[in-house]
């Protein structure tokens, strides 16, 4: 349709470069909702349904957003990525690899939403300061680390791109 | 339930024509959370992130004014060169939320939803910001004092929606303060827009969270209008007490779960003359 799109009952989602159909929907439910529920990819945590927590980061059209907050039905047809895109099975991103070796998860619920934020801040941002990755951050709260070990992971994974482009 | 994504303002008033109770879903950082929490069951939803004419921003050097599509989002208020036409604009963008929330959130939602908190506002209320509505037929220009009626209340006909907002771009100081119990994440207790023009001397201040509207002080400015010395960015520290005084008196907070209306009172004062003191550093 040239002037937008209707929906009703049945729209297409493109998560991590794949087309899912999604069928019999209510179209009031969140993305995230569709992402766990319907499209069986558990990654994304669910907590607080309200912005505040950043468990359920994805990116969408490029972007980092809450995906408890975006209708999954106004999201079709834009490229979204979630925690299951950022690398294979068995081969972690170099995020991913970093919080594991700075320590950086505990209980690992807010894991995915951080590796999300910290790849959309380090595209941004290659070499953060303290204080940005706190700002960047901000909107992910986990309740285990006290945030030490993750700002040494973003830091680490920073100066490991760095030595690497040298 | 109908769902639609129109990406031109034509096709999304035609949609907003044929159902005129339709929810309009801006970035949905409000409007989501009502719905996820089962206070809110839309029939219909018009979305509105996909419509490109109003994510865009112009600005016109001659006439000196800013217009910025309602669906810019507070990210986008944040970057360069909006950040230095609009400096407090950008200030209270970047304390809204976090990015995932900026990236979302767009200014047209922060009119739509219309709270006394939403940060965007005191800094439309102090640069004397005009809204735009679009409807099909035409388009109408409302003072955002004016399209501001109550908590979560505003003029916008069923039939309308929220295009754009125009701003003046001001040769002056001009800041944004917020208190909240953190630094992200956070909705403003209380909230202080200060703007300096240069050209006119004037200095122009307004309140967030601390009324049912954002509340401009008529009596702060104009006192401070007659006390500063606009050549020398100077202010005594008396004007600056008792601009801060004169703030806090024209608040009309409320007790809640978030604060007592005393320290909000106070919250105010201290704000009022710290940006009054940014703007006008010198004794």
């Amino acid at each position: 349709m040239s002037d937008g799109i209707g929906l009703n009952e049945q729209y297409t989602l493109h998560v991590n470069g794949e087309a899912f159909s999604v069928c019999d929907a209510w179209l009031g439910e969140s993305l995230l909702f569709v992402l766990r529920e319907r499209l069986g990819l558990m990654g994304s945590k669910g907590a607080c349904e309200q912005g505040e927590c950043g468990s359920c980061s994805v990116l969408v059209a490029g972007e980092l957003v809450c995906s408890c907050l975006v209708l999954a039905a106004s999201a079709t047809d834009q490229p979204i990525v979630t925690i299951e895109g950022v690398a294979p099975l068995g081969s972690p991103s170099d995020v991913q690899q970093a919080f594991v070796d700075a320590g950086a998860v505990q209980c690992g619920f807010c894991t995915p939403g951080l590796i999300m934020a910290t790849h959309s801040l380090l595209e941004r941002t290659a070499s953060p300061t303290e204080s940005e990755i706190r700002e960047e951050l901000s909107g992910n709260v986990c309740r285990c680390t006290g945030y030490g070990r993750i700002i040494d992971a973003v830091q680490r994974v920073a100066v490991n791109r760095r030595s690497a482009v040298q | 339930m109908t769902v639609l994504v129109p990406t031109s303002l034509d096709a999304a008033l035609r949609a907003l024509d044929a159902a005129p109770d339709a929810m309009i879903l801006a970035g949905g950082t409000d409007a989501m959370v009502e719905i996820n929490a089962g206070h809110r069951r839309p029939t219909n939803v018009i979305s509105m992130n996909r419509v490109a004419e109003l994510r865009s921003w112009t600005y016109d050097p001659v006439g000196a004014m800013v217009r910025i599509g309602a669906g810019v989002t507070y990210a986008e208020l944040m970057k360069s060169p909006l950040a230095e036409l609009l400096p407090a604009l950008a200030e209270a963008a970047r304390t809204v939320g976090s990015p995932q929330i900026r990236h979302a959130g767009t200014l047209g939602g922060n009119l739509g939803t219309c709270s006394p908190a939403g940060d965007g506002l005191p800094v439309l209320a102090a640069l004397n910001a005009v809204v735009h509505l679009a409807s099909s037929a035409g388009e109408r220009s409302v003072p955002v004092s004016e399209f501001m009626v109550g908590v979560k209340r505003n003029s916008r006909h069923p039939n309308e929606l929220i295009a754009a907002i125009t701003l003046p771009v001001l040769d002056g100081w001009q800041g944004y303060s917020k208190i909240g119990v953190r630094n992200a994440m956070v909705i403003a207790l209380a909230s202080v827009c200060v703007a300096t023009d240069n050209a006119t001397s004037r200095v122009s201040i307004a309140l967030g969270s601390v009324g049912p509207t954002i509340i401009r002080c008529p009596e702060a400015e104009a006192f401070a209008d007659a006390s500063v010395d606009f050549a020398g960015r100077c202010a005594s520290p008396d004007v600056v007490s008792h601009f801060g005084q004169l703030a806090a008196a024209a608040s009309r907070p409320i007790d809640d779960h978030r604060a007592s209306a005393d320290y909000r009172r106070h919250a105010i004062g201290v704000m009022a003359s710290r940006l009054l003191r940014r703007a006008f550093p010198h004794e």
